[in-house]
């Protein structure tokens, strides 16, 4: 399989690569890892005239940490740095977590988290993960840099709020409060395959285990990532028991949309969204206090 | 409309055309004549084009050739020296980890990858790591044993 034909153009700076979208707008796409784009190029499903790669692009690779706690992640950081850091999994380990269960080693190798999140899939393992942690993007266009949270990000199916003349250029993620735990659980028949539903919850307890902030986001039951924001209120000032843990995962089917496919059936998946929030809550909870 | 490319494979060099859409796999098999590393499936799930692209391992079918301007690749004809199989060569051999032999390329280059950052995986490890290799023989016992013997092997005698 070949793709429609297409002018490649190496950008050298990111300004570079800005100054290619606002001159070719909508018949240019970026390039990142590639993991993703080049298969739906040679499905013909995407066919941009111009593509603009930025794997030549120095400084948007790279893993920073932040004086007060933070991370920033270059957009260009492939998702095999990821998965190795030290850094990360002394911090947030479900990014490490998720990050290893895309695609498959050589696919890791190549692609991208800036990549990947703009991709945005409703099925992929980073959106969800992201949210959970309340990242936010820092994307350049003409006018210079702002901020999205990640939260605000994903609209719909493989869209998101980034106009066609903005570069993702950095992922960063806020420190935690004490006292929080992070799980993220992905439900799929095969190793590598997309999520049927994927989980990633962070939430913190007081000392009296009274939950007083919970993140719980989905991948896999709806078009976009979603926030099961019911559930998050409900348990909020709560103390988790089983009782407590069962009756919030029971929130969850109420507030997805998935489709059906060849990997599970709507309400298969609707069934599932409840068993691994369980599970993902379980485990966040025990997970509470075991780091820094 | 096409572009010269110039790259190394396999510490030689290499020049040839490449139209900008011309995936990587098709350059190395058409324009390079290196015919060893095979197209599968060509959507990035079979892993039999998997090379080395500086050093780490990536399916060729995912990457364009005009991406590789200047690059290091590393492709199975690299593995023999002087007419001697490399130790994990040997060990498919030994351990009979192939019978079509249509994956067996990308299966050494994934085997390659593994052992360069971790010389004693565990079998788990390994499992792991070559779920982007798909084998319609074997049933991947004797690919994953052949890996162990490999790890042995190059460890009881590094070069």
């Amino acid at each position: 399989m070949t793709p429609k034909k297409f002018e490649y153009i190496e950008a050298n700076t990111v300004e570079d690569a800005v100054s290619l979208l606002v001159k070719y707008k909508d018949e240019a796409k970026l390039l990142a890892g590639g993991q993703s784009l080049l298969s739906l190029m040679k499905l013909r499903l995407a066919a941009p005239q111009y593509l603009i790669d930025l794997n030549k692009i120095d400084g948007l690779s790279g893993i920073k940490e932040h004086p007060d706690g933070g991370l920033s992640i270059g957009a260009m950081t492939r998702h095999y740095m990821i998965e190795n850091s030290d850094l990360i999994q002394s911090r947030y380990p479900i990014l490490c977590e998720s990050t290893s269960k895309i695609g498959d080693p050589h696919i890791r190798n190549r692609g991208t988290i800036g990549g990947a999140l703009c991709h945005a899939d409703p099925s992929a393992d980073s959106p969800p993960v992201v949210k959970a942690l309340e990242a936010e993007f820092k994307l350049q266009g003409p006018n210079g840099t702002r901020i999205v949270k990640a939260q605000d990000f994903f609209e719909d199916m493989f869209t998101t709020t980034m106009s066609s003349d903005e570069i993702m250029i950095e992922i960063i993620i806020p420190k935690l409060a004490p006292r929080t735990g992070q799980s993220y659980i992905k439900f799929s028949r095969r190793e590598g395959d997309f999520a049927i539903v994927a989980v990633a919850i962070v939430i913190t307890l007081d000392e009296q285990r009274i939950c007083t902030k919970a993140r719980i986001d989905l991948s896999g039951v709806d078009s976009k990532p979603i926030t099961a924001t019911k559930t998050e209120e409900f348990l909020i000032g709560k103390e988790l028991s089983d009782a407590v843990i069962d009756e919030a995962a029971s929130t969850v089917p109420g507030q997805v949309k998935p489709g059906g496919d060849v990997h599970g059936s709507a309400e298969y998946r609707s069934a599932m969204s409840e068993v691994f929030t369980k599970k993902a809550l379980i485990q966040a909870i025990a997970n509470v206090g075991s780091l820094n | 409309m096409t572009k010269l490319v110039k790259l190394k494979v396999n510490g030689a060099p290499y020049e040839g055309e490449a139209e900008d859409r011309t995936l990587l796999v098709h350059f190395i098999r058409e324009q390079l004549g290196l015919t060893g590393t095979h197209i599968g499936c060509d959507t990035g799930n079979c892993g039999a084009c998997t090379i080395l692209y500086e050093g780490r391992s990536v399916k060729s079918c995912m990457m364009l050739a005009v991406q590789c301007e200047g690059a290091e690749l590393s492709t199975v004809e690299g593995l023999a020296t002087d007419g001697k199989l490399h130790p994990l060569q040997e060990a498919f051999w030994e351990k009979h980890a192939l019978q079509c032999g249509y994956c067996t390329p990308g299966m050494l280059m994934a085997g390659i990858a593994l052992l360069k950052d971790n010389p004693s995986p565990t079998e788990q490890e390994i499992r792991l790591w070559l779920h982007g290799n798909l084998c319609r023989c074997t049933g991947y016992i004797s690919i994953i044993d052949a890996i162990k013997l490999a790890s042995e092997k190059m460890k009881a005698s590094p070069n």
